[in-house]
């Protein structure tokens, strides 16, 4: 590849009623600015959002799928972490 | 989820888990009286309201010429974005210059039915992009003046153009921004750019003195339904310095005849034959 055009950047919205903000997708930009009106103008033209995070792809740390097993697996078998031991009153919603 | 059609799948306000497509879509005319106020001559409201829509339809279709042209994807749903905001900019208007004209036209009739001596939009919309430095320049120009235009149609009288125009102002406003934010790439990126940047302004600065002109209509409308556009001037001169200033560009100077509207170039011609194929091929034809 000669060349790779602009650099990838991933976009993170926040919808109306939504709390945090989730990954949507990625696009192309030459800068961070010009990231953030792409995101706006591919991400929200069906009025998805309210807040628009962009980072670079490059910035972003991955965990490794060499190292799922020793990662993820050992949480499998611990159900005790999990706060199930105990009756929810009827009067408390949304748990 | 409970909904019975796509439609309301995207509109149900009170549904907040489809947040990814998107919910709260609102009318611009929702609630807005449509009766023309006494004492605003119909004719003459109507007749502006197809000028504005006018600019409207014609720009955009110059935008779209660009799908599949632009030089990189994410420009191009960005022009699409801007294209889809003018159209329907357009559809209210001329929409509502059928309506007050007593006419009873459709804004289809309005726009796929008239010829090329009928229609009352600006040369600047109807020309054609020799690159994207001057499709830059040309935006730039026309988001600009129609903001200021628009910004102060908030307060016209006609309740209807007063709606459509608090709408239009948020859109133009992001293409300002837009056009601004990619004169200062091309114009402080390389000496190429800048070249091609310089070029796209002297071609629209000849089609800008005229944005300006007063018409009888206008000021027989002005100060309570419309603006004069000559009082846009001094808004449109301040936007543009502050954008040159930054740019470190100056507004090339050259002389300049102005025409008044319904006066075109030889482009527009081609440009209708386009828009209005489909429509002179199946006359009346529906979805």
């Amino acid at each position: 590849m000669n060349d790779p055009g602009w650099p990838l950047y991933e976009v993170f919205l926040r919808g109306k009623r939504g709390l945090n903000h989730v990954h949507v997708g990625s696009l192309h930009a030459a800068d961070a600015q010009m990231a953030l009106r792409h995101a706006r103008d591919l991400y929200t033209r069906r009025n998805e959002g309210v807040s628009i995070w962009v980072v670079a792809s490059a910035d972003i740390t991955a965990s490794s799928p060499d190292e799922k097993d020793p990662f993820f697996a050992p949480s499998g078998d611990k159900v005790y972490r999990h706060p199930t031991f105990y009756d929810i009153p009827d009067s408390v919603p949304h748990i | 989820m409970g909904f019975d059609t796509a439609y309301e799948a995207i509109t149900e306000e009170s549904d907040d888990q489809r947040w990814a497509f998107g919910t709260g879509f609102a009318d611009p005319l929702a609630g807005v009286d449509t009766a023309v106020p006494d004492g605003i001559s119909r004719a003459d409201l109507g007749a502006y309201c197809l000028m504005l829509g006018d600019d409207a339809l014609i720009m955009s279709h110059r935008l779209q010429e660009w799908l599949a042209r632009a030089p990189e994807l994410e420009e191009e749903t960005a022009l699409a974005n801007i294209a889809l905001d003018l159209l329907g900019q357009a559809r209210l208007l001329l929409t509502r210059a059928g309506y007050a004209d007593g006419s009873g036209r459709t804004e289809d009739d309005l726009a796929f039915g008239r010829g090329v001596t009928e229609f009352r939009n600006v040369r600047l919309a109807e020309v054609r992009d020799a690159d994207f430095g001057g499709l830059i320049a040309r935006l730039l120009v026309f988001s600009t003046w129609r903001l200021a235009l628009l910004d102060r149609l908030r307060g016209s009288a006609d309740p209807v153009l007063a709606a459509i125009a608090a709408r239009a102002v948020l859109e133009l406003t992001y293409h300002r921004d837009y056009a601004a934010q990619w004169l200062l790439r091309l114009a402080l990126g390389t000496s190429y750019s800048r070249d091609r940047m310089t070029a796209g302004l002297a071609e629209a600065v000849p089609l800008t003195a005229e944005l300006f002109l007063d018409s009888d209509l206008e000021l027989r409308l002005s100060p309570r339904v419309a603006v004069r556009p000559a009082e846009l001037r001094a808004e449109f001169d301040a936007v543009l310095a502050e954008v040159l200033r930054r740019a470190e560009l100056a507004w090339p100077g050259g002389p300049a005849q102005p025409a008044p509207r319904g006066m075109h170039t030889d482009q527009l011609g081609p440009l209708l034959d386009e828009l209005q194929s489909v429509a002179r091929a199946h006359p009346g034809a529906t979805w």
